[in-house]
């Protein structure tokens, strides 16, 4: 399908269903029973999933293929946020130009930057992309953010290019030349696809279950589905073997007199594009953009989700961004008085003890729960949840089976 | 030129800190060849041994005070410090005020001990590993560390104040013969410069003049031969590490009346360190230091009026800017080795 092989076309329908029944996978529990703060079907929480997927997909592009690990992704996230923002502020709120110019904008910022810092390899490169991206913050943060017009010349109400520390906002005073300065009810327009708007959502009842649909998640989610698409294709063409190639050995590459510079720059353009993309995605469902998007912290947290999943794999970047993101937004809610009731069968002084024992690794203390997970995936699966399924698999499929697939394993490296 | 003067001063504090971490770096860099992300956590950790001696220094009691009473007559209750008991209210009070200084010993086996365990436990396991490995498990480790600190101490900065001997500033200028008033620099700052001063010499001391130095520069050279000569090299650049994480230990340490310790701190100082070695040189000693102390004073020039007037925000790049330009004009950093780190 779509000039896909059976394999991945398999792979990429099962994505496709999935994202599509999300609304329903992700809310397994009743609304009001104990167990629906598990319930991460709520339309913020799944947009959130595909948008950092789109970013993590983007990111295994350039660190999955090349092994160029960058730490300054975040910087291009930054600059589609930025864009997509001026596109609603000066045009008109359908989301379709503001992408565009999110992903133009990004790709032209990342041939600059990457034009730069492919010049050096290995942690040179990472130093040269994590300065890049703290300049842009420390930029957007106080340069871009002095008004060197004079204050609010054409009424906007933000501090010059970016608004500094508080970011830039929608505004009833922003110009819009394309469309309505206020939504139907005085305040600020929400962004829209051609009239849908983003923010709508309809909620179906089955039971006591409630499932919302929202516009903005199906929107998000084409857009992976595409981006997810695109991926598959790069990573299967000609142009993804030559990126592997550029990671398994560089020297050879140059001796079989092919230079590789161009096609390492192509690839950094196009995963700093899925970082914009995702970037003006971030702004499409919610109109805010800020200098802290484009903080080391905000890459840091492209290159967890990555290894977490499985560097060069396909489906493992999405993965670890939705584990990410549902511990940020599941593990961080439950509190101690949640523990208790959890615990509450066991004897007193027991349940104490595992209480305290539990509490530091949630609730506010997730990152530490992060942080493990992270170390433990380093050194015992480098190939990422993937790679944890896989050899669960074989290991479910019985030791002859195992054999033959660890042969089969020891010629395909892990970046497949 | 008492404004420069002055910059150039203000430079050396932080600057002191950036060669400090610096050259932890570059010593495990050096020795293991494992690019430590973690190393600002140690850092951070000896910030937080200063703390931790502090609370416990003034871990108090409650006893009954005859003297006093409260303003319903009855005697007044008041916390009193078990170590005032022990020494006394006035060696205890100036005890708990040098509480800084103090955690300088307290630090040293807390931090051998910690640089011990994670070369033995961890690193140890990721010297085959690439060097992407080894970023992101160290990432990982500081992750978990900061974490660990945040649960124990909470998320706020928490002052740590100098001994009173050392609070306040003087007038630097006058001793130079400028006008009074212009070069005024706190006391803890100089304090901060010549303990880095010492601690770096003897570091090069250790590397330079004992015989396990040597052993330990010939294994940076050229560790194969080294363990061809039926010499334990692992051995000692374990200890090496465990030096190195004092020497982070004991900056933060040192750093926290200047600037209150947070959970985060490391991190903070990480990014900014790690460009610093790579403005050294990878794997130069000599280049970690001069590169903080360059980017230091250079951060400091570039935050003076005049310069942010003429160039807004430059305060706040400058050191990712000059990192860029010598990446990309001296490859190598200021006074990098061949070889290192080149694929």
């Amino acid at each position: 399908m779509l000039g896909l092989e059976k394999k991945d076309t398999r792979l990429f329908l099962i994505v496709i269903g999935l994202t599509m029944l999300a609304p329903f996978l992700l809310n397994p529990f009743p609304e009001g029973s104990e167990m629906a703060q598990f319930n991460a079907g709520y339309p913020d929480l799944m947009q959130r999933f595909v948008i950092f997927g789109i970013f993590a997909i983007g990111f295994n592009i350039l660190f999955g293929l090349t092994g160029y690990l960058s730490f300054g992704h975040a910087a291009f996230l930054g600059v589609g946020s930025y864009a997509a923002m001026w596109m609603f502020k000066l045009f008109g709120m359908n989301v379709v130009p503001a992408l565009l110019l999110s992903v133009v904008l990004s790709g032209l910022f990342a041939v600059l930057i990457g034009y730069i810092s492919l010049r050096r390899s290995g942690i040179y490169f990472s130093i040269l992309t994590l300065a890049f991206a703290m300049m842009s913050y420390a930029l957007a943060y106080s340069v871009l953010a002095t008004d060197m017009d004079g204050p609010d010349k054409q009424g906007l109400m933000q501090k010059g290019l970016t608004g500094g520390e508080t970011g830039l906002q929608l505004s009833v005073q922003d110009p819009r030349i394309l469309g309505a300065k206020a939504g139907a009810d005085g305040n600020t327009p929400v962004p829209n696809f051609f009239g849908i708007e983003m923010r709508s959502a309809t909620e179906m009842n089955v039971g006591d279950w409630v499932f919302t649909f929202s516009a903005g998640y199906y929107f998000s989610a084409f857009v992976m589905l595409i981006a997810f698409y695109i991926s598959i294709r790069i990573f299967r063409s000609p142009f993804g073997m030559m990126l592997r190639a550029i990671k398994s050995n560089q020297q050879r590459l140059n001796y079989t007199g092919l230079n590789p510079k161009p096609y390492m720059l192509a690839a950094f353009v196009v995963s700093g594009m899925y970082a914009g993309l995702a970037g003006g995605l971030m702004v499409a469902m919610d109109p805010l953009a800020g200098p802290e998007r484009m903080f080391w912290t905000a890459s840091g947290e492209v290159v967890l989700m990555t290894i977490l999943g499985g560097v060069g794999t396909l489906i493992g970047p999405v993965l670890g961004a939705g584990l990410i993101k549902y511990m940020e937004n599941i593990l961080s809610k439950i509190n101690s008085e949640i523990l208790h009731q959890w615990f509450a069968w066991m004897p007193d002084g027991l349940e104490d003890l595992v209480v305290t024992l539990i509490y530091p690794f949630i609730g506010k203390g997730w990152h530490l729960t992060l942080g493990l997970m992270f170390m433990a995936v380093v050194i015992f699966l480098p190939g990422g949840l993937v790679e944890g399924g896989q050899r669960i698999m074989a290991a479910l499929r019985g030791r002859k089976a195992k054999d033959k697939k660890s042969d089969a394993d020891a010629d395909v490296k892990p970046a497949e | 030129m008492d404004a420069i003067l002055l910059q150039i001063l203000n430079g050396l504090d932080k600057g002191s800190a950036y060669a400090l971490i610096a050259l932890g770096l570059t010593l495990i860099f050096g020795t293991l060849g494992v690019v430590n992300f973690a190393h600002g956590a140690l850092f951070m950790l000896g910030a937080f041994c200063a703390v931790t001696l502090n609370n416990i220094l003034s871990l108090s009691h409650e006893i009954v005070d005859e003297t006093q009473t409260d303003f319903l007559g009855n005697p007044l209750r008041v916390e009193v410090p078990y170590i005032y008991d022990w020494f006394g209210p006035e060696v205890g009070a100036s005890i708990i005020e040098w509480s800084v200084p103090l955690a300088i010993l307290f630090s040293i086996p807390i931090m051998i001990a910690v640089g011990f365990i994670m070369e033995r436990g961890l690193i140890k396991h990721f010297y085959k590993r690439p060097h992407a490995d080894q970023i992101l498990v160290t990432f990982g480790l500081a992750i978990v560390l900061q974490e660990i600190i945040k649960y124990f101490y909470g998320a706020n900065p928490i002052p740590t104040p100098a001994p009173p001997a050392f609070t306040g500033s003087f007038d630097f200028g006058t001793m130079l013969g400028f006008e009074p008033g212009t070069i005024i620099y706190p006391y803890w700052r100089l304090v901060y410069f010549f303990f880095a001063m010492i601690i770096i010499a003897g570091v090069f001391a250790f590397l330079q003049f004992t015989t396990f130095g040597m052993v330990v520069r010939a294994g940076m050279a050229d560790r194969e031969t080294v363990g061809l000569l039926g010499i334990n090299i692992d051995k000692r650049f374990t200890i090496m590490f465990a030096i190195a994480a004092c020497v982070a230990g004991l900056a933060g340490v040192m750093y926290t009346p200047i600037n209150s310790p947070n959970y985060h701190m490391g991190m903070d100082f990480l990014v900014l360190s790690f460009v610093v070695v790579v403005v050294g040189g990878m794997g130069s000693l000599p280049g970690a230091v001069l590169a903080g102390f360059l980017l230091g004073i250079l951060e400091s020039f570039a935050s003076m009026r005049q310069v942010v007037d003429l160039l807004p925000g430059i305060n706040q790049i400058i050191i990712y800017l000059v990192a860029i330009i010598i990446l990309l004009t001296r490859p190598r950093g200021l006074m990098g080795r061949k070889g290192v780190m080149e694929d």
